[in-house]
């Protein structure tokens, strides 16, 4: 695991300093994070590498995680697919289960922080023990809130509205609530095995094990076999320049193997570049990391074609590596490129192609953009300022004025 | 005895305001209620998120009319406006309504933006923190200057002349207290909106470099 020092070479000296300056004015407060898994998932990931580099600043951090049996987290993964759009029922019965097992947890969990950070729906309505101690209470969306189904998110919304302030993770996601919301994108972190700078012999390795040309052209997608992917899109793309510029595509990804229909999604696109070999369809398995981190860097454009996307954390990979990208104008992903100048915006196959066919034509232009992007990525969704953002929103419980001095 | 330069730094927490616009009427409906910090954000988040030049618009109210809108005559007015001439962000509001207002009366917009394009409206609380650097003279000044992090240049430069309504930047006004005048006029004259803030800081180096020396 890195240290903090570890990252000034990449965010220069003063970056490192304002942290230990922000975390100075939070070393009297204890910050207890409450989520439902320490393992697997996107917040306990974030939560894992978060904790100990608070702690590394002198911020007294803990973490906590409730209880809850099959028939809680069924119900609470039909909250999360309702979150996210999906139209089905959850009823009366089921929500009364959801808020008898918050409240068994909110009787054994010991609440010892100052601040109270919790994350996700799950143990949402733990904020009922507000009234009893006090304290400040952080609730934390790491979810598309876009188009929620409405009945669920005004059930949420009871709780949500008893926080002293909420956090999201994209403009788009914001509500109309009656606390402060604030904005907090996530991260990638440049030392980890998917970012780190890798020894050329370990990508050439990477390159001959996937029997990949090193010497022409590679178009690469990395995401997971899924239709809001759009992987077929991008075969069709590819298949639109590839009369033009002699290229190879790398579509590349892991999924759950038990996962109905993305094994079909997988079915799919093998069918679809059955008939091409410069098509190389790649199902990795889980703890990939530095394949695909070898896969970007030597890639010569980096395509992310999604029809929907959440933050669209591989396109913050690719441009930290300056690669030049081409992604669609959805979810965060207009936040990490704007067109034309650190990365291409697009919406269809043909916008896609003919920005692929160009950028394949001008390296000098391609080049611009990934460094323009590289920039972009290393200001402003490096680690560095996702711990920098939970310092100030700790500090932000404690002053409602828009200009604080400490 | 002059007061002592102390640096300090601005490091900025976004709020989301739960509040869009789909078109340019709500637009100016948001412009004209919302938070001053929210007027700040977008005409300066650009400016400190990227810390290099940017080819577009530099305020979000005028990228939203070109990308979104795709109303390229009011989005290149929007654009145009000179931030730099400004001292409080009250005038900056009043500049972009008017603008805003002109146009809905004379041409009547009907645009709407496609879905998931709409305008967000954002505000951001600034937290500013003492650093560990001081100067008691110009020579300190320029050891200091080249040290500090890029966010508290901007703080002293942009932020404080305009948000916290000093309406002089805190660089010029310390050179003053110590008998700079022309070095403070320099500074004064410099555009931090049309160049980098690494680049300011070369300049700044230069510009007092000089009257180190006499």
């Amino acid at each position: 695991m890195p240290a903090i020092k570890d990252y000034t070479p990449i965010v220069g000296q003063g970056v490192i300093d304002e942290l230990y300056l922000l975390a100075e004015k939070c070393k009297d407060k204890i910050v207890q994070n409450i989520n439902s898994t320490s393992v697997g998932g996107g917040v306990a990931e974030i939560l894992l590498r978060m904790i100990p580099f608070l702690r590394e600043l002198g911020v007294a951090v803990r973490w906590d995680v409730i209880k809850g049996d099959e028939k809680f987290f069924t119900i609470t993964k039909k909250m999360h697919n309702a979150l996210h759009g999906v139209d089905l029922e959850i009823t009366e019965s089921e929500l009364e289960y959801f808020l008898a097992i918050n409240e068994m947890n909110t009787q054994e969990i010991n609440f010892i922080g100052d601040i109270i950070f919790v994350h996700d729906p799950q143990p949402v309505a733990l904020i009922n023990k507000k009234t009893q101690i006090s304290k400040k209470w952080l609730w934390c969306c790491h979810i598309d809130f876009t188009e929620p189904q409405e009945n669920i998110i005004n059930f949420l919304e009871l709780y949500i509205n008893q926080y002293d302030s909420a956090v999201f993770s994209a403009p788009s996601f914001a509500r109309k609530l009656k606390i402060p919301q604030v904005l907090i994108s996530p991260s990638i972190d440049p030392l980890s095995d998917k970012n780190k700078e890798l020894p050329s012999e370990t990508i050439l390795k990477i390159l001959e094990q996937f029997q990949i040309d090193k010497n022409r052209p590679i178009v690469t997608q990395i995401s997971r076999f899924d239709y809001l992917k759009d992987p077929i899109g991008v075969i069709k793309t590819y298949k639109k320049v590839k009369q033009y510029v002699d290229c190879q595509l790398i579509l590349a990804g892991g999924g759950a193997t038990d996962d109905p229909e993305g094994l079909k999604v997988l079915q799919e696109v093998r069918e679809a570049a059955v008939d091409d070999p410069d098509i190389h369809i790649l199902f990795l398995p889980p703890a990939s990391d530095t394949e695909i981190n070898a896969l970007q860097v030597a890639s010569t454009i980096i395509l992310q074609k999604s029809l929907k996307e959440g933050f669209g954390l591989t396109v913050a990979e690719a441009l930290w590596k300056g690669k030049p990208v081409i992604a669609s104008a959805v979810g965060g992903i207009p936040l990490q490129i704007t067109h034309k100048y650190s990365g291409i915006l697009t919406y269809s196959i043909d916008g896609t192609a003919y920005y692929l066919k160009q950028l394949l034509n001008e390296p000098e232009y391609a080049k611009k953009l990934g460094e323009n992007g590289r920039n972009n990525i290393k200001n402003n969704f490096l680690i560095t300022r996702h711990i920098r953002d939970y310092l100030l929103l700790f500090l932000s419980l404690y002053y409602d004025e828009d200009i604080v001095h400490l | 005895m002059p007061t002592p330069f102390y640096f300090k730094t601005g490091l900025r927490l976004i709020q989301l305001l739960g509040i869009r616009a789909k078109n340019l009427q709500e637009l100016l409906d948001g412009i004209e209620t919302l938070p001053l910090s929210s007027i700040y954000y977008h005409t300066h988040r650009l400016l400190y998120q990227q810390l290099a030049l940017y080819p577009e618009p530099p305020n979000d109210f005028a990228y939203w009319i070109n990308q979104s809108l795709n109303i390229k005559e009011l989005g290149e007015a929007m654009a145009s406006v000179n931030i730099a001439r400004f001292r409080y962000v009250q005038e900056l509001r009043n500049q972009f309504i008017n603008i805003l207002n002109d146009y809905i009366e004379n041409e009547n917009p009907m645009t709407i933006a496609p879905e998931g394009q709409e305008f967000h409206f954002m505000k951001c609380q600034t937290f500013i923190l003492p650093t560990p650097f001081v100067a008691d003279n110009i020579d300190e000044f320029i050891v200091a200057l080249k040290r500090v992090s890029i966010n508290a240049l901007y703080f002293h430069l942009i932020e404080s002349r305009l948000r916290l309504q000093n309406g002089v930047n805190d660089f010029s006004c310390w050179l003053r207290n110590i008998g700079e005048e022309k070095a403070a006029i320099e500074i004064e004259r410099l555009d931090p909106y049309t160049i980098t803030l690494e680049g300011l800081r070369r300049k700044l180096i230069v510009i007092i470099s000089k009257y180190a020396c006499h």
